[in-house]
């Protein structure tokens, strides 16, 4: 299988596949115990903290485990605004922003917050002007670092600054941006930052929200005084070992994979548009992750393109598919004004670390057949 | 030899098994089930078979069995192909036959557009049907060997083409041979229960989901019952309230039980008369889909079928223009009704299918302005 889907997930690390196994076999205490079977764990538990502080150029303390991006968008976006607003206030998000954090908000909202949506423009970064807008309450923006689908970098360190001095807080969920491009909490200035494990070779399951300087949080999973009394329950051992030196390792090849991957891109790139001439790339002409392509091919729906790229070994995504299969728009295309015609037939291809030139060869190859027969297989209403 | 299969997946335990059984061959399975119908978040049926729940159970079938499932986006052409002549047939006072237009457009339609996607040799469906080889290598649809399930009318409309493809792995098998081979294989669904009524309609009040869900306005007004000789017996609640034959739900007192025996949309009128004045001597269809090579090119005898549950009744067969068929009964026919399928067997073969456009000149008067005139 040539997999194309390396924002859905990416493959666990060897190196990182071996730790957790050790843990598995060999690292048999909670964390929270006090004998040494305990504190070997504890040792383990701090050791990871370290290395996913390292990742996004944080301090340790600062470092939260979760289970990964969802539960870290929910407990800063919800924990922030709990700790923030005694009455309900209000929450800003982006347009383009995860279903977690909108998810989030949905939570919010239901307890009587306001939401506000924040638009973004055609390259699908967000509007600027339309952050001016928004009102004074406002307590906390999410604003993420890169789009899963369409791979567009956002204006964090703008944005945060500017919520600074309104007194807002920001969060910056970098689940997909962390290990692809260097991710600088000190430079970014969120209050909140999320990575999830198995976006970077670790496992799923593991993640990490980065609270700095002291911002507000109330916890969601309250009982124990877990993780500073910031998240309770016992720690994912295994897990946040898995995360920690899969933050390790991502962290050493940043300074040679992104590299690597734009010329992989530039490749795909040409590959695609020798196979189809009219097709319509999404966010190329924003700041954007070195992994991700989003393209629509006219007249190839996704769902069409998905199941002919499968049957001939090439996983990839089509934009946005809900659970019962419908192919509805990518809210994130339709916020970026992407008509309804073009949407449903974009196909998003993200390499990563197993990715390789042989294989996007093979596709430029694959690419004209599945587009004939996806095409061939449109919708005959007329 | 290993075949590429697509396998068309309802969530039943039909075509769970159909597909099922050739993975178990060692052929190449890949299960699609067609989204036809936005779900919502309306309670539905259990026993309906194109939920949202329905396509978890078509994907835990092709979990069990190890192999890809997908879903098909396919309410667009559902709209078009079936919904709306479904909308457009009652405002029309016909009564139609939905399941012929979904298994043409749809199963073997878009479904056999889509083959190319998997490289697909063959379709394969949970019908009750047989396809076979003639004499001289020609493809023949055939009555499943249970009398019982037996769907062959339903497939009468498929495209003749698309008939070289298919599959229908049941064709031999009994309901309860099917069962078990779904119990054996472990499948989740064995015991589903069947379902009964329009899959799109779990709760069989067609009416009810044409106007409250679709908002069909047209054959929604009251208007008159009227006996064969113009006389107002009544008022009734909308054309589409009512089907060639019905009894029951009349609102109008007679000495003698009164049948719907026509439906006259222009006058808004519904027209009913005893059981004796249903009955006539034969139909014209709208064009033939004849599923054999060389259709018939002069009167032929047949078995004609009217409706789902109608026993074959023998006729005779003439051409008449624009491929239409005009079949003439041995025996008088009850309740022919404009809008359902009229399938034309030759033993267990489907030799053609085509929807009926409206009754031969009968013995009562109502029936008589139905009918159109006819070459000779």
């Amino acid at each position: 299988m040539i997999y194309l889907d390396h924002n859905a997930s990416t493959p666990v690390r060897p190196e990182v596949a071996e730790a957790i196994q050790a843990c598995l076999t060999g690292l048999h205490g909670n964390a929270s115990s006090l004998h040494r079977e305990g504190q070997r764990a504890r040792a383990a538990v701090e050791g990871a903290r370290e290395q996913v502080a390292a990742l996004v150029g944080a301090r340790a303390s600062e470092v939260v485990f979760v289970s990964g991006g969802t539960e870290g968008d929910h407990l800063a976006l919800v924990g922030g605004a709990w700790a923030l607003s005694r009455s309900p206030g209000r929450v800003a998000i982006s347009a383009i922003e995860h279903h977690a954090i909108h998810g989030a908000g949905d939570v919010l909202r239901d307890h009587g917050f306001r939401i506000e949506h924040v638009p973004v423009d055609a390259r699908g970064v967000v509007d600027r002007a339309a952050l001016e807008r928004l009102p004074d309450d406002t307590a906390i923006v999410a604003l993420m670092l890169a789009n899963n689908e369409t791979g567009a970098v956002q204006p964090v360190a703008e944005t945060a600054d500017w919520a600074h001095r309104r007194g807002a807080r920001l969060l910056c969920d970098a689940v997909q941006a962390a290990g692809k491009i260097p991710v600088d909490a000190a430079t970014l200035d969120p209050d909140y930052l999320v990575i999830s494990g198995h976006k970077i070779g670790g496992p799923k399951g593991a993640g990490a929200l980065v609270v700095r300087r002291g911002a507000p949080l109330a916890p969601l999973f309250r009982g124990s005084g877990h993780e500073s009394g910031r998240r309770g329950g016992t720690e994912n051992v295994p897990g946040i070992v898995g995360l920690g030196l899969a933050a390790e390792l991502a962290a050493r090849d940043l300074a040679s994979e992104p590299a690597r991957l734009e010329k992989l891109r530039a490749q795909l790139e040409s590959a695609i548009l020798d196979a189809d001439p009219s097709a319509v790339f999404h966010s190329r002409q924003a700041p954007r992750l070195p992994n991700t392509v989003n393209a629509s091919f006219p007249g190839a729906r996704s769902d069409a393109m998905l199941m002919a790229l499968d049957a001939r070994g090439v996983a990839v995504s089509a934009g946005a598919a809900c659970a019962s299969g419908a192919v509805e728009p990518s809210p994130v295309l339709s916020a970026m004004g992407v008509s309804r015609e073009i949407a449903v037939c974009a196909i998003r291809f993200s390499l990563g670390r197993t990715t390789t030139e042989v294989e996007i060869e093979k596709l430029a190859a694959i690419l004209p057949e599945a587009l004939r027969a996806a095409r061939a297989a449109a919708p005959m209403v007329a | 030899m290993a075949l590429k299969v697509l396998a068309a997946m309802s969530g039943g335990v039909d075509s769970a098994v159909a597909a099922a059984l050739l993975a178990e061959q060692g052929h190449e399975v890949t299960g699609v089930t067609l989204k036809l119908w936005c779900y919502g978040t309306s309670p539905v049926s259990a026993r309906a078979c194109c939920t949202l729940d329905a396509i978890d159970d078509a994907r835990a079938v092709a979990r069990r069995m190890g192999f890809p499932h997908f879903v098909v986006d396919a309410e667009e052409v559902f709209r078009a192909r079936v919904l709306q002549p479904f909308l457009d047939a009652y405002a029309a006072g016909r009564t139609p036959y939905p399941c012929a237009l979904c298994n043409q457009h749809l199963k073997f339609g878009d479904l056999v557009s889509r083959m190319e996607l998997i490289g697909a040799d063959a379709l394969v469906t949970g019908h009750y049907a047989r396809v076979d080889r003639a004499d001289g290598g020609a493809v023949a649809l055939r009555r499943a060997v249970d009398d019982a399930k037996d769907q062959s009318y339903a497939l009468a409309l498929v495209p003749y083409a698309a008939l070289e493809r298919a599959r229908f792995p049941l064709g031999a098998l009994t309901k309860e041979e099917v069962r078990g081979h779904a119990e054996r294989l472990g499948l989740a669904v064995w015991d589903k229960p069947e379902s009964q009524d329009l899959c799109f309609v779990p709760d069989g009040d067609y009416a009810g989901f044409m106007v409250e869900k679709l908002g069909e306005r047209r054959g929604t007004d009251p208007g008159p019952i009227e006996d064969a000789e113009g006389r107002r017996l009544g008022t009734h609640r909308g054309i589409i309230h009512y089907t060639i034959g019905q009894r029951r739900g009349l609102g109008v007192a007679a000495p003698e039980p009164l049948y719907v025996l026509a439906i006259e949309p222009q006058r808004h009128a519904v027209v009913v008369g005893p059981k004796q004045a249903l009955e006539s001597p034969g139909l014209v269809t709208e064009p033939m889909n004849w599923l054999m090579p060389a259709p018939p090119t002069h009167a032929t005898r047949v078995m004609a079928k009217i409706r789902y549950h109608h026993t074959p009744a023998e006729a005779e067969i003439h051409l008449r223009d624009g491929g239409r068929v005009e079949v003439r009964f041995s025996v008088p026919q009850s309740a022919i009704t404009p809008g359902q399928t009229c399938v034309l067997y030759d033993g267990d073969r489907v030799i053609g299918g085509a929807a009926i456009a409206h009754a031969l000149n009968a013995n009562a008067g109502a029936a008589r302005r139905e009918v159109a005139p006819i070459a000779p």
